[in-house]
């Protein structure tokens, strides 16, 4: 009786098929070509090439500043818009939150044109205020990554933590210092990777801007477009080394046993 | 234990409505005295979490006053009262360890590092956690959890300490351990308890004064005893411990007329009132069935450990015994009562109670009269099933036998009737009291059970009627 038998276990085959066709064998073409010259012969040479090469090096302090800030005005837009929607009177309504939802729902590229044309109305000429340009596009697109999480950590927040700190003596401002702001860092925290590092690569934001100063997407998009396969592959493999660093760095963080904490899109 | 005169906190007029118009709490007024223990009881909803939440400035109160040391604070942020608060599932901060969060209040206060450790040390040793400062929230027992909440909130040395069901989500036995240590606690730091809970025996244990609450109304204030032998109305009988509740009259100084028969009591009250009469299931004596002032046959005995909870039937009257010697079932026994365990409440409600029947086919019946509604309608969730056995929710089957039905109707709700044969129950009337717009009449049927029947006609003394209740006005209670 050798039939197959339907467990829990082969409801994850779709999902290893996906991974090793989509992610493992991509990455493992990646590391070959990051490592080989054109010859097929084992080099170091990208990786020396990439760090020798200012433009490479100006590319990634560029794509940093342009992240560093995205992900700072997101933050000081979005906790306080997502503090205030999971406070008191709008908790249970819903309706404000899907305002501020409610981008996603449209279609990436069409919002991107909307904002260039405003931003056109604006500012006249769109090449005058490149490194802007590129922080108010990401901002648009990121805002909602930065807003949910943050909203969905407060929203959690067993409310008789904040009497507890008030109870003891706190009042409104230092309750929300010593309670409520610690207690919500693990949104913030899954709020700022999910901005940050969209917005070091994602150059189809400032293609469609017009805008013609070069992220870390830009730079690999440009080297593949050339056919430097062994170039390109060797930026984007420094990249996600930066990206397991920083993933790391923000995953111990979160952490520290506190219950309810990252909190999941949607 | 030296409880003062001094009045600590006064609540003046309190009424609280929510945005939503529910009125939690209506018009209370309730003085605490310095160093007592002071117990909110009552049934969830009925205000008292509500309450203490105004005493902690977390709810601020729609009318009234609250006067702490003669100064009104009604108005005050939390953080200006000098009360602490042990919460309900404790309330710890999750982001900070043991030492942090008892030194919390301390810091806010920006007392110096030293004086801060030396107190957190002295309340942990007071708790019996000596060397947990270092430990997080989640390593520690529920048990444990709640003796930092207490900590935490002991070492402010606050004038009142609120407990909010404290106890609630911990198993019996460690609950009991913590309220004969929070006792000892409060007689050993002398500090003004205020305790909310559900719980009667917790409060009848731990409480210097109790105040019983239900529907945001204070039902009575009174030390455990006063609550327990002498309550002040239905509610407060009902919900302190379990008791027999007959709707009675007074026929002579200190007799009273109740259960089929007359009982003789220490409470002097004007013969023709109508009374309820409460007698605690352990007062009830059971004798042989020509030495008791009412007869009955047993139908269930329970045992329960220490005791045998017994139920016996007497005419249309369940009565609940409490004894260490238990009859077999279907037994016919006697059974009186000492004058003084039984306690006389006047009521101006005297909501008839009596037993229904049960037929084979789960219907209701009295005096072999059908009822047009069935057991199924009454324990929620429960249904027939094909062999014709009943079963409730979590699909165990009900023992017909084993399941007594309580009926509850006003006298506003039986008409009487020349018919008697219409009637579901037939008497002679026995008592009748103009009562300014109505007559009050008592009924008295052929098994000695009396009916209160309200009717605006004049009806004769002795007059033979049917009763006649309908069944949308009858509410029913289930009794195993």
């Amino acid at each position: 009786m050798s039939v197959f038998k339907f467990s829990r276990k082969s409801l994850g085959i779709p999902y290893a098929v996906f991974l090793v066709l989509f992610v493992a064998l991509p990455l493992l073409v990646l590391f070959y070509f990051a490592f080989t010259n054109g010859q097929g012969h084992f080099t170091f040479a990208n990786l020396k090439g990439f760090f020798t090469n200012p433009n490479a090096l100006g590319t990634l302090c560029y794509s940093f500043a342009v992240a560093a800030v995205t992900t700072a005005v997101c933050l000081l837009l979005a906790y306080p818009t997502a503090y205030f929607l999971a406070s008191g009177a709008f908790r249970r309504e819903g309706v404000l939150l899907l305002l501020f939802i409610m981008p996603m729902w449209i279609n990436f590229s069409l919002r991107i044109t909307a904002l260039k044309e405003i931003l056109t109305v604006i500012e006249g000429n769109l090449a005058r205020y490149p490194f802007l340009n590129a922080v108010v596009g990401m901002t648009y697109d990121f805002l909602p990554f930065m807003i949910l999480p943050i909203y969905n950590t407060i929203s959690r927040l067993d409310n008789s933590l904040i009497e507890a700190a008030k109870d003891l003596g706190a009042d409104d401002r230092s309750a929300f210092l010593k309670v409520t702001l610690p207690l919500s860092m693990p949104g913030v925290i899954s709020g700022v990777s999910m901005v940050f590092l969209p917005a070091m690569t994602n150059y189809v934001v400032l293609d469609m801007l017009y805008n013609s100063t070069y992220i870390m997407g830009s730079l690999i998009g440009s080297y593949f477009s050339a056919y430097n396969w062994h170039g390109g592959s060797m930026i984007a493999l420094v990249l996600l080394a930066i990206i397991i660093v920083f993933t790391l760095l923000t995953g111990r963080n979160e952490d520290d046993g506190t219950p309810g904490t990252g909190g999941a899109l949607l | 234990m030296g409880i003062s005169t001094e009045k600590i906190i006064e609540l003046k007029n309190i009424t609280k409505t929510y945005e939503d118009g529910f009125t939690a709490v209506s018009d209370l007024n309730l003085y605490v005295r310095k160093g007592e223990f002071v117990t909110l009881l009552g049934p969830s909803g009925c205000g008292k979490t509500t309450t203490l939440r105004m005493i902690a400035g977390f709810d601020l109160p729609t009318e009234g006053e609250i006067l702490m040391n003669g100064r009104n604070i009604a108005d005050l942020p939390p953080y200006k009262r000098p009360v602490n608060t042990v919460f309900q599932r404790y309330a710890l901060f999750p982001h900070m360890n043991i030492y942090e969060n008892i030194a919390f209040g301390l810091r806010q206060k920006k007392l110096p590092g030293d004086v801060i450790s030396k107190k957190v040390k002295h309340v942990l040793d007071l708790v019996d956690l000596e060397g947990f400062e270092s430990r997080s929230v989640s390593t520690l027992s529920g048990g444990q959890q709640q003796r930092v909440a207490i900590a935490r909130a002991l070492v402010n040395e606050p004038e009142i300490l609120l407990l909010d069901e404290p106890l609630g989500a911990l198993d019996l036995k460690m609950r009991k351990e913590m309220q004969l240590e929070l006792k000892e606690m409060h007689e050993r730091l002398g500090i003004t308890f205020i305790y909310v809970t559900h719980d009667q025996e917790e409060a009848l244990t731990m409480s210097d004064i109790i105040v019983v609450m239900s529907k945001g109304k204070i039902q009575q204030i009174g030390t455990p005893e006063d609550i327990y032998n002498e309550p002040k109305n239905v509610f407060v009988a009902d919900f302190i411990g379990e008791s027999n509740l007959f709707n009675g009259i007074m026929t002579g100084p200190m007799k009273a007329r109740f259960c089929g028969a007359e009982f003789d009591c220490v409470d002097d009250v004007e013969t023709g009132t109508y009374i309820t009469a409460v007698v605690r299931p352990e007062d009830v004596i059971i004798t042989a069935p020509e030495e008791g002032t009412i007869t009955g046959e047993v139908s269930s005995v329970i045992f329960k450990g220490i005791h045998y909870e017994i139920a016996v039937v007497s005419g249309k009257n369940e009565i609940l015994i409490q004894s260490v010697k238990a009859p077999g079932v279907g037994d016919r026994v006697g059974m009186r009562v000492n004058p003084d365990n039984i306690h006389i409440m006047i009521t101006g409600d005297n909501t008839n109670y009596f037993m229904a029947d049960i037929l084979p086919d789960f219907r209701l019946a009295i005096n072999g009269k059908r009822l047009d509604t069935s057991v199924t309608k009454i324990i929620r969730g429960s249904s027939r099933r094909p062999d014709g056995t009943l079963t409730d929710s979590s699909g165990e089957v009900i023992d017909p036998k084993k399941t007594r039905i309580m009926i509850a109707i006003s006298p506003f709700d039986i008409r009487m009737t020349d018919q008697v044969d219409e009637g579901l129950i037939d008497g002679y009337i026995s008592n009748l009291v103009y009562k300014g717009d109505h007559y009050s009449y008592v009924i008295r049927t052929e098994q000695g059970h009396d009916f209160m029947v309200a009717d605006e006609y004049l009806w004769n003394m002795g007059d033979h009627v049917g009763l006649i209740m309908p069944v949308e006005k009858m509410s029913f209670t289930l009794k195993k």
